[in-house]
C-alpha cells in the first residue's frame, strides 16, 4: 500500500513540474506585458516590479499608417468566418459522396484524395501563386485566395475525419429513411446530420484555428496594409518593434492568442475525443 | 438514340458523384494542375516578371551542385531527425503519466495540451524569440543554474535549436490521440499481465506499446510530413539566419520565389521536397506495415 502511495505521490510530482514548464512562457508572456521595456529582459520572475499598461496602451494605438490591432483583428475573423462555413458544407457534402454512395472511378478517387493528405503545402506555393495572379486575385479585397479552395473541399484531413464518422454510422439510419420516402439529401440533412453535430463543431473549431494560424496564405495574398489579418499585424508589429518595444509586441502577441484559448476552453473536451477518434492532426 | 441512353444510363448511376464534386474541381484546379505546372515550371528558368528565356535540366544541376541548396536540403532533414522523435516521444511520456485516474487529471490534460493550440501562428513563434533573446527567460534559467548564458538567436550552432524546442513544447496533437489510444486497451488485459506477475515496465514495453503502435505509427508520419515542411518558425525567429543554420527548404522555396521571383528554380526546389516526402513516407510506411500490432494475434 505504501508503495502504491508513493507511486502516486510521484505522478503528481511529475505532473506538476512538467505543467509548469508548460505554462510557464505564457505566465511570463502576460506578466511582461505589464513592465516598462528596460524590465522586460531584467529578469525572469512572473510579479512585475513596476507594473505599467504603456505595453497594452501602445498596443491598441495605431501605427500611424491603415492599421492597427483591432481592424487586424476584424479582417481575420471577415474571411476566417465564411472560409469555416464553407468548408463545413463543402466538406460534409464530399465525405457522404465517398461514405455512402458508389460512382464511377471512386477507388481512384479516393486514393488521390489520401495522397493529398500527405502533399506538402509548400510545393503548391509558387504554381498556387501563379495562378491567383493570373486570374487577379491577389490583393481579393474578397479575400479570394484563402477562401476558395477550402470552399471547395481543399482541407482533405477534415474529409478524412468526417468519412470514417460516416461509416461508423449504420446504414440501416439511410435505408429507413429512404423508405419514408426522403431524397439523399433529405436523408443527409434530417438523419445523419443531427448525428454528426459535435464532431462537424470539431471540423469547423480546427478549420478555425488553422486559418487563424495561418500566416503563409495572407503573406502571399494580401498586399493593401489594410486588409492585412492578425498574423501578418503580428509579424509587422515585431519588425517594428523589437529591441524597444517588447511590451507592446507581446501585449499585441496577447491578443492574438487569446480568441483561440477561448475557443479552445469552449469546446475542449469533447473536440478532444472527436479529434482522437477521427485520428487528426492538429 | 442507343447511344444517348446508355449515356443516361451512365448519368443515373453515377448521379451520386455530385456530391464530391466541389471536391472534385478543387482538387484538379487548386492542386493537381499547379502540381504538374510546378513540374514543369521546375525545367525552366521562369522568372515572375521576365518570362522564360531557357528551358532544361539547369535547376536540378545547380541544386546537387549548389553549397546552400544542400545545406538547407541535410539541414531539414536534421531538424526532422531530431524533431520527430523528441516530440513523439515527449507525447508518449506525458500520455503515459496522464493515463491513470487521479484527481484533477483534466486539469493537468489541458495544461499540457494549451500550447499546441497556437500552433504555427505568429504569436507563438515571437514569444518564443522573446524568451530565447538575451536576457530572457531561458538564459535567466541558465544562470540560475549555473551555466553560461547562450546567445540563441546569434548563435549558428544554437538557432535551430530553438525552433525545435518551440516544436516539442507544442506536443499535444500526438499527445491527444497516444492517450486515446492507451484508454483502448482492455482492462481486463493489464490484469492479466499483473496476475502473471508482469512490472509496470513490462506491462508498458510488452502489452501497452504493442497496442497503441497503430496510432504511435501515424503520428510519427504526420510529424515527419509536418517539419519537412516547417517553415513559420524559423521564419519569424530567425528568419534563417544566423549564417542561414536554420535556413530549411520551404525558406529557401520562399525566398527565390517570392524574394527573386526566380519562379523556375523555386519549382525545381519544391519539387525535391515533394519527392524527400514521398520517399520517406514510402519507406517509413514499406518498413512499418506488418510490423504493426493489429489486434489479430488473440483470436489466433
Amino acid at each position: 500500500m505504501r508503495a502504491k502511495q508513493r507511486n502516486k505521490l510521484l505522478r503528481y510530482g511529475l505532473l506538476i513540474a512538467g505543467a509548469f514548464v508548460m505554462i510557464y512562457p505564457l505566465l511570463w508572456l502576460i506578466s511582461a506585458t505589464f513592465r516598462s521595456n528596460s524590465e522586460i529582459f531584467s529578469h525572469s520572475g512572473l510579479i512585475p516590479l513596476e507594473p505599467t499598461l504603456e505595453g497594452w496602451r501602445r498596443a491598441f494605438a495605431a501605427y500611424g499608417g491603415q492599421i492597427d490591432l483591432l481592424r487586424a483583428m476584424g479582417n481575420t475573423y471577415l474571411y476566417v468566418v465564411p472560409k469555416v462555413l464553407l468548408t463545413l458544407i463543402s466538406v460534409t457534402l464530399t465525405a457522404y459522396g465517398f461514405a455512402r454512395f458508389s460512382f464511377a472511378g471512386k477507388k481512384l478517387w479516393l486514393m488521390l484524395l489520401y495522397s493529398t493528405l500527405f502533399l506538402p503545402r509548400t510545393v503548391l506555393y509558387v504554381p498556387q501563386f501563379v495562378l491567383f495572379d493570373r486570374l487577379g486575385w491577389v490583393d481579393s479585397p474578397f479575400y479570394l485566395p484563402l477562401i476558395v479552395p477550402a470552399a471547395l473541399a481543399g482541407e482533405t484531413a477534415l474529409v478524412v475525419m468526417l468519412i470514417r464518422f460516416f461509416h461508423s454510422i449504420p446504414k440501416v439510419y439511410d435505408e429507413a429513411a429512404r423508405l419514408d420516402g426522403c431524397h439523399s439529401l433529405q436523408v443527409l440533412w434530417y438523419v445523419l446530420l443531427p448525428m454528426l453535430r459535435p464532431v462537424l463543431m470539431t471540423c469547423g473549431v480546427l478549420q478555425l484555428l488553422w486559418s487563424v494560424n495561418d500566416y503563409m496564405g495572407p503573406l502571399l495574398y494580401v498586399k493593401t496594409p489594410a486588409r492585412y489579418p492578425l498574423s501578418v499585424f503580428v509579424k509587422l508589429s515585431m519588425d517594428a518593434d523589437s529591441g524597444f518595444a517588447w511590451n507592446r509586441v507581446l501585449a499585441v502577441c496577447c491578443v492574438a492568442m487569446l480568441p483561440q484559448i477561448l475557443v479552445y476552453f469552449l469546446v475542449q473536451r469533447r473536440s478532444e475525443d472527436t479529434i482522437a477518434a477521427g485520428g487528426i492532426k492538429m | 438514340m442507343n447511344a444517348w441512353k446508355r449515356f443516361a444510363g451512365f448519368c443515373k448511376r453515377n448521379r451520386h458523384m455530385l456530391y464530391i464534386l466541389p471536391w472534385l474541381l478543387g482538387f484538379f484546379l487548386f492542386q493537381a494542375a499547379p502540381m504538374l505546372y510546378s513540374l514543369v515550371c521546375g525545367f525552366t528558368d521562369f522568372h515572375l516578371f521576365r518570362g522564360i528565356s531557357d528551358i532544361g535540366f539547369a535547376n536540378y544541376g545547380k541544386i546537387l551542385t549548389d553549397a546552400e541548396t544542400l545545406g538547407a536540403i541535410g539541414r531539414t532533414l536534421l531538424y526532422t531527425a531530431v524533431t520527430v522523435p523528441l516530440k513523439i516521444l515527449t507525447a508518449l511520456a506525458v500520455a503515459y503519466l496522464l493515463h491513470c485516474s487521479l484527481k484533477g487529471i483534466g486539469v493537468f490534460r489541458t495544461l499540457y495540451y494549451l500550447p499546441s493550440i497556437l500552433g504555427s501562428s505568429v504569436a507563438a513563434a515571437v514569444l518564443w524569440k522573446a524568451l530565447f533573446r538575451d536576457g530572457g527567460v531561458v538564459n535567466h534559467l541558465l544562470e540560475m543554474v549555473g551555466l553560461a548564458p547562450v546567445s540563441w538567436l546569434a548563435e549558428p550552432q544554437a538557432a535551430l535549436w530553438v525552433v525545435i524546442l518551440l516544436r516539442v513544447w507544442e506536443f499535444g496533437s500526438p499527445m491527444v490521440l497516444l492517450l486515446a489510444a492507451l484508454q483502448q486497451i482492455p482492462r481486463t488485459m493489464l490484469e492479466a499481465a499483473r496476475l502473471d506477475g508482469a512490472g509496470g515496465w513490462a506491462v508498458f514495453w510488452h502489452i501497452q506499446l504493442p497496442m497503441i503502435s497503430p496510432v504511435l505509427f501515424y503520428s510519427v508520419l504526420l510529424q515527419i510530413c509536418a517539419a519537412l515542411q516547417e517553415f513559420n518558425a524559423p521564419f519569424i525567429i530567425t528568419d534563417g539566419g544566423p549564417m542561414g543554420s536554420t535556413t530549411l527548404i520551404s525558406l529557401l522555396i520562399y525566398r527565390n520565389a517570392f524574394g527573386l521571383y526566380e519562379m523556375g528554380y523555386a519549382s525545381a526546389l519544391a519539387w525535391v521536397l515533394f519527392l524527400l516526402t514521398a520517399v520517406f513516407v514510402g519507406l517509413y510506411l514499406l518498413i512499418g506495415r506488418g510490423r504493426l500490432f493489429d489486434g489479430q494475434e488473440e483470436s489466433a
